[in-house]
């Protein structure tokens, strides 16, 4: 049921490269698994809804303050694996073309 | 002195007679791990030099001060290496403690290390490790279990008085019935999951790993509480755990689910299970048999919600702000380079699995429906606790398997899970506690009892695990 193009799209959407023998295993691996689950539709799930919360907690809110902006040591310890930086910030490649 | 079956409250009482000092302990702990751990791999980083807490002389009590204690590699501890057991992250230190770090250093606990896991604690016998496997002590040739399986191993083979794990669909109790050691999965809400690396957030859970009962419920009574910092942390009082422990369970009532007893429960296992329940029976408790009619769609279930969960929480591993990361000409190439190299196959697998099923198209007839059967099956579990206070079965339908037997087969591996997964959807606490032992090949193999308790009734459930314990 799922086709090698399905899974190259799939890659594409989870960003990550695959070689053709990782896409011929994930083929043969995501089919089997998705067979397995196909035994869901026996179960009539009629007038139920779908469970959006495990044990009852509501949205937690905050007060809408400003954060703290980080500098110096701080914020350096936080960015400091980020693998190129310039002056504070993460260097990345162009996003916008 | 031997130190391999020290438990938390022999620490304690050798601290306070002055048998031993903290950093005594401490040393004769890493000793061992020195000359141990290369046969099994339970450790992944250990803490030479002082990655301990400063002990403080008034901690000494109620408390874990100089416990020494290992951590499953995928909760942060400050400026200490987490890896997550994956490649992507093979290098990565931590910015913050998690929650529950900080409350373990404010009881003043002793870390030794962090413990090997499956890859983002991603398996059921730690084979998935970018690290190696760990071994299981009682057999080397056998897996410990998974996802907490070094933390399960540290434990059974006496390399730390206690660890923690965290379990997502069985990862605290699978690797303790195969250790033979106890293993707690909380309730969902009851400990926070800040600084725990997220697998699937609406499943994890951080629980004790320990040589006793009376030891889990002094750690449950660490990393218990709310917190600001995860808003699924529920708001509920922290009692003291241990405050039951050695009362009489004459009169309650214990359910057997029927599902659990059918295909694929390993004979001699089910043997061991039937000696428990006769045991729990001698103690006065009362058996009343009970159905769990969605029991069989349970694992299906799981392996749609908890990869789709995955799946985001994953994202954020991209060769950007830390990680693993591979440098191309645009930045689509750097995801897909940084990310294909950096994730083991099983990581890969429940990553695309969880994309396709919340892809358009294929979220309502998978993810949605998922998530209804969940509701039933929660539904199931509050019926049954109308009628009784605890439910009990096998933690795993077999004794540890060998390495390398499930590796090629996914579906056969998740399977291993079939008897936990449904307590992590119904976010109810359950423990594993051993029960029994199964001899294979010359080895004694335990067996563990699993115990379900109602939502935040860790009290019972510890409870009728210390009566079982201490008979």
């Amino acid at each position: 049921m799922v086709s090698k193009k399905d899974v190259e799209y799939i890659a594409s959407l989870a960003r990550i490269k695959l070689d053709k023998k990782e896409k011929d295993k994930l083929l043969k691996d995501l089919s089997s698994i998705l067979d397995y689950v196909e035994k869901l539709k026996e179960v009539d799930t009629t007038n139920i809804e779908p469970m959006a919360r495990v044990t009852g907690t509501l949205n937690k809110l905050r007060e809408d303050k400003k954060p703290k902006i980080l500098s110096g040591d701080e914020l350096e310890k936080l960015i400091s694996q980020a693998p190129k930086r310039k002056d504070g910030y993460i260097k990345v490649r162009a996003v916008l073309k | 002195m031997d130190i391999k079956t020290l438990t938390i409250r022999d620490v304690e009482e050798g601290l306070n007679k002055k048998e031993f000092s903290v950093d005594e302990l401490r040393q004769e702990n890493l000793k061992l791990i020195k000359k141990e751990n290369k046969d099994l791999n339970a450790y992944l980083t250990v803490f030479e030099d002082d990655g301990a807490v400063h002990y403080s002389p008034s901690v000494i009590g109620h408390s874990l001060g100089g416990v020494p204690c290992a951590i499953k590699d995928i909760m942060l501890i400050d400026n200490t290496k987490c890896t997550a057991g994956s490649k992507i992250l093979e290098n990565y230190i931590s910015t913050y403690d998690a929650t529950v770090i900080k409350k373990l250093k404010d009881a003043g606990v002793i870390f030794l290390g962090k413990t090997n896991l499956d890859e983002f604690a991603m398996g059921s016998s730690t084979e998935n490790s970018a690290f190696g496997p760990t071994k299981n002590p009682h057999d080397l040739s056998r897996v410990p279990g998974g996802s907490s399986g070094g933390s399960a191993a540290a434990v059974a083979a006496g390399l730390c008085i206690f660890a923690l794990g965290s379990d997502t669909g069985g990862s605290i109790r699978q690797p303790a019935s195969f250790c033979g050691v106890v293993g707690l999965k909380p309730t969902y809400g009851r400990v926070s999951r800040y600084g725990l690396m997220a697998m699937a957030s609406s499943l994890d859970q951080i629980g004790p790993i320990t040589k006793n009962v009376y030891d889990a419920a002094l750690v449950m009574n660490i990393i218990s509480g709310k917190d600001s910092f995860d808003s699924t942390a529920v708001d509920v009082e922290v009692p003291d755990f241990t405050k039951n422990l050695g009362q009489t369970i004459k009169g309650l009532k214990f359910g057997v689910p029927k599902e659990y007893f059918e295909k694929g429960l390993d004979s001699e296992v089910n043997t061991e299970i039937t000696k428990a329940i006769a045991k729990l029976e001698s103690l006065g408790a009362e058996h009343i048999d009970i159905s769990l009619p969605h029991s069989e769609y349970a694992l299906a279930t799981y392996y749609i919600i908890m990869p789709s969960e995955i799946s985001a929480n994953l994202a954020r591993y991209d060769g950007i702000r830390y990680g693993h990361s591979k440098d191309a000409k645009n930045l689509l190439d750097v995801y897909l380079a940084s990310r294909g190299e950096g994730f083991g196959e099983e990581a890969r697998r429940r990553i695309m699995l969880g994309t396709y099923v919340l892809s358009a198209g294929y979220y309502d007839a998978y993810y949605l429906k998922a998530q209804r059967i969940r509701a039933l099956i929660k539904r199931d579990f509050e019926e049954v606790f109308k009628k009784v206070d605890v439910i009990i079965g096998p933690t795993a339908p077999t004794v540890a398997f060998k390495l390398g037997e499930k590796v090629n087969d996914p579906l056969s591996m998740y399977l291993s899970d079939i008897y936990t997964v449904s307590i992590n959807l119904a976010g109810l606490p359950a423990i594993s506690i051993p029960c029994g032992i199964v001899e294979k090949d010359g080895k004694k193999l335990p067996v563990g009892l699993q115990i379900i308790g109602k939502y935040f009734d860790e009290e019972t459930i510890l409870k009728v695990a210390y009566a079982f314990e201490n008979k």
